[in-house]
């Protein structure tokens, strides 16, 4: 009898295993329908949160099988590719997915007090739901290997994030969503017309197929006008997505005036899905050799990378406005994530896929910082600040450490990027992008100074007189990110480790 | 002493200071508690320090890998003589820097004195990071962790002056060590497939000639902390902190990190024979003359007598990164001699200073006059530091300067021997005045009005805290005269490279 049901559990579980790339999808979206008929928002809350922690779990599990056993293929509902959609996890989206579901599961409990204070009470249900949804396609444009489907999800994600934003509190909230509605139709047309075109050239949607199709088209290092154009439509297309310089307009808006916790959320996850997305078109769909020996895509997106790394942290400096300060910094820093691209050798894309999870890491600290202080004060201009580092000094530690990560300092997580950026340039013989990268660097400490020594060396103003210790809710996802920075800048299998392999994978066996 | 291996000395060198850090944390609201803390530290660190120097002498290389954080970078420390010195000077002038503190912290009635101790425990802690570094990612981590930890100490005072200056030694130092250093060491790494400190160096043969003289001046440049022209400037501007930072961290442990690296580079990533073969180093010899002059023409012209100092420590420190350009024997040992003989110089004209400004409230040489009669035992002392800076015997300055003279005329520059001599004459010029003033002038007439009342030949010396620890270290100027001869010997391994790898197999 016992054996019976034992073997049954077997089962189950290994059913449930097999199922694992369909959960990833089916767990947060059943989360969302469950949240938006919810009526209590601290019931919702914890449906968001449970919901959210049992995502990195499975995507740990994938990663898990990727590297025992190789990429996996699982289709959706039984259909079989090409035709059916195709979720298909390998080293590259296995990581990112790992990277969106555990940062997020770490900044979610954040949402609790901050969304109280930030969100009207009747919408906390809706805002949970929308979270989730966004959450939900996120993931799944990571997961699916099906080009038309990464246009449902990159839709999903969208609409949820464009309404997450309105939500903010101050009405430029609404202009700031409608400027992201308007360039995130853009961008997502052009990836459709993109995918159009690769469609009339090798009659399928599935990645996979599509570079075997190519292949036998004989495009491997030979570029046909189609072609072309689907990559033209495509790579600008992700990069409005992404907010590569100068495409990133949206983003500033969008992230200074959405509600606190919508800002961490999409920080740390929206464009490193999008930066996923630029990868996995450049490196496993098109012909690796055609895009970078055949079209300057490298000088290209170098020139783009590096003026994004100057132009934005120049703008950085001169914002009193903390998250339009930091929202400038992403853009800059994304700019290191599109240079890994542009190197396109192991030690550079090791770099730039690394750079994904180590910003997300600090950027969300910063966020949760900034969102903090807000709870206490209600005030992000950096004025309101001073004297802040003895009121909230743990928060404000947090801070300066996550600022010394962004500059990249050795011992944070933002060294390893430096680093790695720096080999895979050198590997080019391109000795003055290493000196770019270091002077790009000092910028950061122009602008994170700037508020270090306001926040901690400047009389303290009346606006600080109610700052204390934030709510542990707060505090501890705080505390998480501030342990990831220095753990991922000392012991660095679980990221560079992941991440060289995918540069690995990708250069080796994926497009070419 | 302890009955601790080499390798266990190395770490509980290193874990000491942090526990010190968070025992002053605990202590905050008790401020004897808290000073006693930063004291007791300080011993047990010296101790194990001086356990650790006699290993080291007795020819063991203790070594500790710590973590690899990815293929190619890691952190290991490796003691060899030169760092040993270092960590000795650094921790064992600590103890003498933190009674001195106390008797200026309190008598000032400085605020947020927790921080400023936490603040120098944690840049002990990094001192003795870089000391046993043994490869260049491990040098740099504790670099960086040195500049942040100091930068609070620069801002103690948390006023517009004093932002600015932490603005410039953060942005100088940072700035450098981020756009030149780092770029140097990621360079050595991809030439070399290492950043290991090794000895005989790991870039012979690696590049050419052109290439290493490049690199060289990378990593000299980038080593903002050892001051070489034009990256000065942060020295003089890390003035607006007290004067105990001053003394220990801008005239031992922060600039002494500086051209300690630049030598360890010298010796152990380029390698002396390279350096001389290749002449590789040919110019830093002249940017280092250059800055030796500079530096001292300068001090000549301040009147403020931190900042004469400091410019005196620009000179100074160009000595050093002058005989590791040598890259000859003497050059190496004097330079090593050196960084000793003017930590105990410098660190009791800083504290001389700094007791004046307890005791008389003057900062300006030009108010000190007759000050010497009122606080004799501050001026004897900062009289027999001052001959120690500019090298007359009987004291330990003059060995280092002997040693490296030595090197220059080894080396074939026999026209550097003039610019030490120049800059000798010109270190009397500007260090003794100050003496003579305090002693053989009266006191300005503008003054006598104000101090009539108060027995105005009477001896007004600052704090015993204050003064008595500038007696000990101008003491220690002249028992290094004695025993410089056993700190060279303890040296000689670096550049006996022959002997050392017999040792290390």
């Amino acid at each position: 009898m016992a054996s019976v049901s034992g073997e049954n559990a077997v089962t189950v579980a290994l059913t449930l295993t097999e199922q694992l790339p369909g959960l990833q999808i089916v767990v947060p979206l059943m989360g969302a329908i469950v949240c938006a008929f919810l009526r209590r928002g601290n019931l919702a809350w914890l449906v968001a949160t449970l919901v959210t922690w049992s995502l990195p779990v499975i995507s740990f599990l994938l990663l898990l099988e990727v590297q025992e056993s190789g990429p996996i293929s699982y289709k959706m509902g039984g259909w079989a590719p090409p035709w059916g959609i195709e979720y298909r996890v390998d080293q590259l989206n296995a990581f990112v997915l790992l990277l969106v579901s555990s940062v997020s599961a770490v900044a979610v409990p954040f949402a609790r007090k901050s969304v109280a204070v930030e969100i009207d009470s009747d919408k906390h249900c809706w805002f949970y739901a929308l979270y989730l949804l966004c959450l939900t396609g996120l993931l799944g444009m990571t997961i699916t290997g099906d080009a038309f489907n990464i246009f449902v999800f990159m839709e999903v994600s969208s609409l949820a994030a464009y309404i997450l934003i309105a939500l903010g509190q101050e009405r430029l909230a609404l202009l700031s969503s409608y400027q992201y509605l308007i360039m995130g139709t853009i961008g997502a047309t052009f990836y459709v017309i993109g995918i159009g075109f690769l469609y009339s050239l090798t009659g399928t949607l599935n990645l996979v197929d599509m570079t075997g199709r190519m292949e036998m088209l004989g495009l491997t290092d030979a570029v046909s006008p189609s072609m072309l154009a689907a990559l033209a439509f495509i790579f600008v297309g992700i990069s409005l997505k992404l907010a590569l310089f100068p495409l990133h307009a949206w983003l500033p808006g969008a992230y200074a005036h959405a509600p606190s916790f919508v800002t961490v959320f999409l920080a740390a996850t929206a464009t490193k899905v999008a930066v996923y997305l630029l990868i996995r078109f450049l490196f496993s769909v098109f012909p690796t050799t055609a895009v970078f020996s055949e079209l300057p895509m490298s000088t290209i997106l170098l020139v783009l990378s590096v003026a994004a790394m100057f132009g934005a942290s120049i703008v950085a400096i001169f914002q009193d406005n903390m998250k339009r300060m930091l929202a400038y910094s992403s853009v800059a820093q994304i700019g290191y994530m599109t240079l890994g691209i542009a190197l396109a050798n192991q030690a550079g894309l090791t770099g730039g896929i690394v750079h994904l999870f180590n910003h997300a890491i600090t950027k969300a600290a910063l966020f949760i910082a900034v969102g903090a202080v807000f709870y206490r004060i209600h005030s992000v201009r950096v004025e309101d600040w001073a004297g802040l580092g003895r009121k909230m000094p743990i928060t404000m530690a947090v801070f300066a450490l996550a600022g010394l990560s962004l500059i990249g300092t050795p011992g944070t997580a933002g060294f390893i990027t430096k680093w790695n950026l720096s080999l895979g340039a050198l590997e080019h013989g391109y000795w003055w992008l290493v000196i770019l990268i270091m002077l790009s660097s000092l910028l950061a400490v122009v602008y994170v100074g700037r508020v270090i020594e306001i926040v901690w060396f400047r009389k303290p103003v009346a606006t600080i007189d109610e700052a204390r210790s934030p709510p542990m809710t707060m505090m501890v996802p705080l505390f998480v990110f501030a342990v990831a920075i220095i753990w991922f800048g000392l012991e660095t299998s679980m990221s560079a480790g992941y991440a060289a392999d995918a540069a690995r994978f990708l250069l080796g066996g994926g497009g070419s | 002493m302890f009955g601790l291996s080499p390798e266990q000395l190395v770490v509980a060198a290193l874990i000491i200071p942090l526990i010190g850090a968070v025992a002053i944390l605990l202590n905050t609201t008790r401020p004897n508690m808290r000073e006693a803390s930063t004291l007791v530290t300080a011993g047990i660190l010296f101790l194990v320090v001086l356990d650790l120097l006699f290993a080291v002498s007795g020819g063991a290389r203790p070594e500790v890998d710590v973590l690899t954080i990815q293929p190619g970078l890691s952190l290991v420390f490796r003691v060899e003589p030169l760092g040993m010195l270092f960590a000795a000077i650094a921790s064992g002038l600590w103890i003498v820097n933190s009674i001195y503190s106390i008797g200026y912290m309190r008598g000032n009635n400085e605020p947020r004195q927790t921080t400023f101790y936490i603040c120098f425990a944690v840049a002990i802690f990094s001192a003795l990071g870089i000391a046993f570094a043994g490869n260049l990612v491990t040098l740099f981590l504790f670099y960086e962790v040195l500049t942040l930890s100091t930068y609070p100490l620069v801002t103690h005072k948390a006023d517009e002056k004093a932002r600015a200056g932490g603005r410039i030694y953060l942005m100088i130092l940072l700035g450098t060590s981020m756009v030149l250093l780092l770029p140097a060491i990621i360079w050595t790494q991809f030439l070399t497939g290492t950043t290991d400190f090794t000895v005989g160096g790991i870039l012979g043969g690696k590049a050419s000639a052109t290439t290493l003289a490049i690199l060289l001046g990378l990593f000299v440049f980038g080593t903002g902390k050892a001051a070489l022209m034009p990256f000065h400037g942060w020295l003089p501007n890390a003035m607006v902190a007290p004067t105990p930072v001053s003394a220990l961290l801008h005239a031992v442990a922060v600039v002494k990190a500086g051209v300690f690296t630049v030598l360890k580079i010298a010796i152990y990533t380029f390698g002396t024979d390279t350096l001389a073969t290749t002449g590789a180093s040919d110019w830093l010899v002249y940017v280092a003359g250059f800055t030796i002059l500079a530096g001292s023409l300068i001090a000549m012209t301040k009147d403020n007598l931190k900042a004469r100092l400091a410019y005196s420590t620009v000179s100074q420190l160009s000595y050093i990164i002058l005989g590791a350009a040598l890259a000859n024997a003497s050059g190496i040992l004097g330079g090593g001699l050196h960084i000793v003989t003017h930590a105990f110089g410098k660190i009791t004209l800083f504290m001389c200073a700094g007791a004046i400004y307890v005791a008389a409230h003057k900062t300006e040489i030009s108010d000190m006059r007759g000050l010497g009669w009122k606080m004799p035992f501050t001026f004897a002392a900062f009289g027999i530091a001052a001959l120690s800076i500019i090298g007359i015997p009987p004291l330990g300055g003059s060995w280092s300067k002997w040693l490296l003279t030595l090197g220059t005329a080894d080396a074939k520059q026999q026209i550097f021997i003039v610019v030490f001599m120049i800059s000798s004459l010109l270190n009397v010029a500007y260090l003794l005045p100050i003496v003579v003033r305090g002693f053989y002038f009266s006191p300005a007439p503008s003054e006598t009005p104000v101090e009539a009342g108060g027995g105005q030949s009477g001896i007004a010396e600052a704090p015993f805290l204050c003064v008595f620890p500038a007696v000990l270290t101008a003491f220690g100027c002249v028992v290094l005269f004695v025993y410089a001869g056993d700190i060279v010997a303890f040296l000689t391994p670096l550049v006996d490279v022959g002997k050392e790898v017999s040792n290390g197999g």
